[in-house]
């Protein structure tokens, strides 16, 4: 019956949309921890802190490349996530396809 | 050839009365006004029929009745049963056990008369 | 260079520009065109209000001292923008389903609709704020001084003085133009949306211009970065850290921000774009400021203020066109800020400062005239964009316009962050309290003001430096830079780190250890489970999106299977090809009542009716939702407890059944019995009239005789209808008692003659006169009846071949108790219990009782307050009547 496979497609377009929400949810803890990173850098007159200190090109491109990059998955979020409502964990996108399973 | 009835009842006045129609009809009547031992009254008597009262002191006309229906020599002996009560309930119950005939207080003497002729033809004609 | 008048014109010029942007834009909305107006870019463009005068000079200022901490600023709201789904989302939904107009408004809501807490929050946004506006305004005078040839103290003055007027005026003109419910203004957005574009355009081409223009290419750019003093990666972890929690906490508490972002929404998944679309706009007006510092340090004179470096570098060069488009950015990123913030500020001033008051005088004069109200409000709202310009002007002129730009913006951010512990509790914890809220606000704004504000005045500014160093009264622990001993930290560190968590603190164990009230509870189950009763984002219209809708939430309810096969039933009913139905009336409430079953009336009610209905739900609804959910969660136990009671009633309910079962047969009974009784004369009446009537030939003694039965079955009819009738006066206590005075023995002489009259048989009765002459006072008629009964059954049914009756006198205490005694054979012992009760014939009795006299008896002697029983342990029949003795002693 096509209700049946609807249905199997259904709960498995579910669980994707699950799974993108939570790396939706772990994308900020990811960028906190990205850019909490640069604080265990050696500092210059540091003591404690051995090696040569960072130079300022390198700080830019680190942190100018992890901004973007926490852009570029919040954009693709985003867009992955544009047909659905925002509140609806389980949505059904459209009316089940009859012709869904072949 | 002689009829004999036998009347199971405990008002005096009744008694008196139905003895006095039924023997004007021709009828032996023999009374007997506790229910405790009417059955060996009915055997020892052997009546042609029986007039029974429902309410009787000592043993209740149904159960009187019950036992008469029980015993093969008077299992087909024609009753008449005779209530004051008047419970419709009374009348199934009575017509369960077997009664040929049932009758509420108080009753019109022909239709007591007829009754009891009617209830001897039948007894005959079998 | 140019003129300071041209740069006046052009300012003007580009402030004319907003207006008619805006008028336009006004119109559109009006009209109902302009879509565009209301799309996910013109929102993000929107929310860049956050970029202020002090980004687009301070932060190359802040760059040129502290290296790369500024993006600090920016990386706070990138980090909140990309885990909008987790909060930002959350605190949308709210401001649009509880049409929330500003940050005080939403926190008033939540703890209760308190005013105390609104006011308190307005003060907070109004204290913090101004200093920020103090700094836009301190930003547009630096740069007109830039230009400026001549008095440039006189230039600063007179340019922000102007500055204040000016903005106050385009605020007044948009911001209060019109009252909307929703507090939305399409001109204002749109207006701000342009200054976004062209400050971001105006920073881009700076930075271009450097990089490319005067560094040579990016590696280029970057060697000199490497070399430049600020060339190594130099940041402080406490800062670093602090600042991007407070930047944090502002892209949500700033009012202006709260403003753009939550209250002008249009539409929830606008969030979905500026997600990753904002947090793109800070990357690149942040992209440039390295550059441009380290290209600033490099090529201007040293001492030169490296806040202004945006300006004077490219005027420096000889770039004066580029200079004044980046005059024209600064002057946007500040405008902006300060029209919207003055705007959003009045909202709070009006709505929960003025209102209040103006309500209160008002209260029993009637003022509810809407035009009345109307005109308070607006008037209240230009004035309080005036007062705040006004405030934020003496505030730039007091502190002298020296400190840093950075610094101030970051007092700010620290003022306002103390909202953050009240507003995510209230957002996302239900046992937040208004107490919790209040408490941790007052102490987080106390000890901003005295560990950052208060010093930020400078050295004997509002505190004596001696407090500075030695702290107030020479108490060392309570130096506002050192508090409790913690020393050495950075003062925004160290005001934060205090003040937040002594706020955080106090708010979370003073809602625990206060209880809400019911508005509280009820607003705070709605904020923190908005999702699950509110309405969808706008724009799920169309039959079969709303289907979909109600599938989605059926299937939630009522679990997948029985989703699926009500929603495959109902579209089969309505003869529909696919799986869904059409959301017709009838199958919306078949739909409900399947709903009801699971969660309850109201709630499914509430739920099918924000996606069916489209509006917003009732606050009935969900006072209704919220018994519900309490009464399933908050009251089972007293659920059990009425279970039990219920048990219990039912029992009862079970006994009084059985109960009035036996009644009614004993009704049926009683009436069998009647009925007995009653026909058992007539039969002998019938038939002896009939035996009268149709014999013939019956002799006259016969005749005789049959009268004479018919008479006596009369008579026995009669005194059995006149027992029935006595028993039930009696029964029914409707009978009047005679009382009267008299002595026992007179009583028994009378009821001795009534009973043995006309009698043929012989009993010999046997008294002592001398007890029986006590006075009585009881009804004398009623008490003569009962002994008439006692003496005439002893008289009937003593069975002695000399019947003998002895009655015996005595006084027992308080009682008098007559006795009657015969020497027959009594009654049978299994008899004696049921010699009460009606038609209860000992024996087949022919004396024409029916059986009521002992009843009628016992029935007479309890309306006496006496009683009557029947004596165990004599020979023969015995009874004894109790009378009480107060009657008699009365009578004495």
């Amino acid at each position: 019956m096509s209700a049946r496979r609807t249905s199997v497609f259904l709960e498995r377009e579910t669980y994707r949309r699950r799974r993108i929400m939570d790396a939706a949810r772990l994308l900020p803890i990811l960028g906190v921890a990205l850019f909490a990173i640069p604080l265990l850098w050696p500092k210059p007159g540091d003591p404690a802190t051995a090696g040569d200190p960072v130079p300022m090109s390198v700080a830019v491109l680190y942190i100018f490349g992890v901004w973007a990059g926490l852009i570029v998955l919040a954009c693709l979020f985003g867009l992955k996530s544009r047909g659905w409502g925002p509140d609806r964990a389980s949505s059904a996108q459209s009316p089940p396809k009859r012709d869904g399973g072949g | 050839m002689s009829r004999k009835v036998l009347l199971i009842e405990d008002e005096l006045n009744i008694i008196e009365a139905i003895r006095f129609l039924l023997s004007r009809d021709g009828w032996t009547v023999h009374t007997h006004a506790n229910g405790a031992d009417a059955v060996e009254e009915v055997i020892r008597v052997a009546p042609d029929l029986v007039v029974l009262d429902m309410m009787l002191p000592g043993r209740s006309g149904m159960d009187i009745l019950r036992d008469l229906r029980a015993a093969p020599a008077t299992s087909d002996l024609p009753v008449l049963m005779l209530t004051a009560r008047g419970q419709s309930r009374d009348r199934d119950m009575a017509e369960k056990a077997g009664v040929n005939r049932f009758m509420t207080k108080p009753f019109s003497n022909s239709e007591v008369l007829e009754t009891v002729r009617d209830l001897l033809a039948e007894a005959r004609q079998e | 260079m140019a003129s300071l008048n041209t740069l006046v014109a052009i300012c003007l010029g580009y402030v004319a520009l907003l207006f008619v942007v805006a008028a336009l834009a006004e119109r559109a909305a009006a009209m109902g065109r302009g879509q565009w107006l209301r799309s996910p870019l013109i929102y993000t463009l929107s929310l860049s209000v956050y970029c202020t005068g002090w980004t687009f000079y301070g932060a190359v200022g802040y760059a040129a001292r502290s290296g790369l901490e500024y993006v600090t600023i920016y990386i706070g709201p990138t980090l909140v923008m990309i885990g909008w789904w987790w909060g930002l989302r959350k605190l949308v939904r709210i401001g649009r389903s509880q049409r929330v107009t500003s940050i005080a408004d939403l926190l008033s809501s939540r703890y209760g609709k308190s005013n105390l807490l609104a006011i308190g929050v307005t003060i907070l946004c109004v204290m913090s704020v101004t200093p920020y506006i103090a700094l836009q305004l301190q930003s547009i005078a630096l740069s007109m001084s830039v230009f400026a040839e001549g008095d440039v103290a006189r230039t600063k003055a007179v340019s922000a003085f102007w500055a204040a007027i000016g903005l106050g005026v385009f605020a007044i003109l948009f911001g209060t133009r019109n009252l909307d419910a929703n507090e939305r203004h399409h001109g204002v957005v749109i207006a701000i949306a342009l200054e976004a574009v062209v400050k971001l355009l105006a920073l881009l081409a700076v930075g271009i211009f450097v990089v490319w223009g005067l560094a040579g290419g990016i590696s280029d750019t970057l060697a000199r970065i490497d070399a430049s003093e600020i060339g190594q990666w130099e940041v402080d972890g406490g800062r670093w850290t602090a600042i991007t929690l407070l930047a944090a906490a502002a892209i949500i508490c700033l009012p202006r921000m709260f403003q753009v972002m939550v209250v002008e929404n249009e539409d929830e998944r606008h969030l979905r774009v500026a997600a990753w679309a904002f947090p793109l706009y800070l990357l690149l007006i942040s992209l440039f400021v390295i550059p441009i510092a380290v290209v600033g340090l490099d090529l201007m004179p040293a001492g030169s203020n490296p806040d202004l470096f945006v300006l004077s570098l490219p005027l420096s060069q000889g770039n004066e066109g580029l200079a004044m488009l980046a005059f024209i950015g600064g002057f946007s990123s500040a405008t902006s800020m300060v029209i919207v913030a003055a705007m959003a500020l009045s909202i709070m001033v009006s709505n929960h400062l003025v209102m209040p008051i103006y309500l209160s005088t008002k209260v029993g004069r009637g003022a509810s005239i809407s035009g009345d109200v109307r005109n308070v409000v607006l008037i209240s709202r230009r004035v309080a964009i005036v007062v705040i310009l006004m405030l934020g002007y003496f505030y730039y002129r007091l502190s002298g316009g020296g400190a840093a730009l950075a610094a101030i913006g970051l007092i700010a951010f620290a003022g306002i962050a103390q909202i953050l512990p009240a507003l995510v509790g209230g957002l996302f914890w239900r046992g937040a309290t208004r107490a919790g809220a209040l408490t941790g606000l007052s102490i987080g704004f106390a000890l901003w003001i005295y560990t950052l504000l208060l010093p930020g005045f400078g050295a004997d500014g509002a505190l004596a430096a001696s407090v500075m160093t030695d702290g107030p009264f020479g108490i060392g622990w309570l130096r506002p830079y050192g508090l409790f001993g913690i020393t050495g930290l950075d003062p925004i560190v160290h005001s934060a780190l205090w003040s937040l968590s002594l706020n955080t603190a106090a708010f979370i164990a003073v809602s625990m250890m206060t209880f809400p009230n019911p508005v509280e509870r009820l607003q705070g189950a709605q904020f923190v489970n908005v999702f699950d009763h509110s309405m969808g984002p706008r724009g799920w219209t169309g039959s079969v999106a709303q289907s979909e809708d109600l599938m989605i939430m059926a299937q939630r309810i009522l679990g997948p299977e029985e989703a699926r096969a009500l929603f495959q039933r109902e579209a089969a009913k309505q003869g529909a090809r696919g799986q869904l139905p059409e959301p017709t009336p009838s199958f919306v409430d078949t739909l409900e009542r399947e709903l009801s079953g699971s969660v309850g009336t109201a709630t499914a009610h509430a739920m099918v009716g924000q996606i069916v209905g489209g509006s917003a739900v009732s606050v009935q609804d969900l006072m209704a939702v919220a018994d519900e959910s309490a009464q399933m969660l908050e009251y089972s136990s007293q659920l059990e407890t009425k279970s039990a009671e219920l048990t219990r009633t039912a029992a009862k309910l079970r006994e009084a059944n059985e109960k009035l079962t036996q009644i009614s047969l004993q009704k049926d009974a009683f009436l069998s019995q009647v009925s007995h009784e009653l026909r058992t004369p007539m039969t002998s009446i019938r038939a002896f009239s009939e035996i009268l009537r149709d014999e013939a030939g019956l002799s006259g003694d016969e005749k005789e005789r049959y009268a004479g039965v018919i008479h006596d079955e009369a008579l026995r009819l009669t005194r059995l209808l006149d027992d029935l009738l006595d028993l039930s006066v009696l029964e029914s206590g409707q009978v009047s008692l005679n009382t009267r005075g008299g002595t026992l023995g007179h009583v028994l002489d009378r009821a001795l003659s009534a009973a043995l009259a006309g009698s043929s048989d012989r009993i010999t009765v046997h008294r002592r006169a001398e007890d029986e002459g006590i006075a009585i006072r009881s009804d004398l008629d009623r008490l003569a009846q009962v002994f008439i009964n006692l003496i005439s059954n002893a008289r009937k049914y003593c069975d002695a071949p000399q019947p003998e009756l002895t009655i015996r006198v005595r006084a027992l205490g308080d009682r008098l108790t007559v006795d009657f005694l015969d020497n027959g054979s009594g009654v049978p012992r299994d008899a004696r219990a049921l010699v009460f009760e009606k038609f209860a014939r000992v024996s087949g009795d022919k004396a024409g009782g029916a059986g009521l006299g002992l009843a009628i008896c016992r029935e007479i002697m309890e309306r006496l307050g006496g009683d009557i029983l029947y004596l165990d342990g004599h020979s023969g029949g015995a009874f004894r009547v109790i009378l009480p003795m107060e009657g008699a002693m009365a009578a004495q």
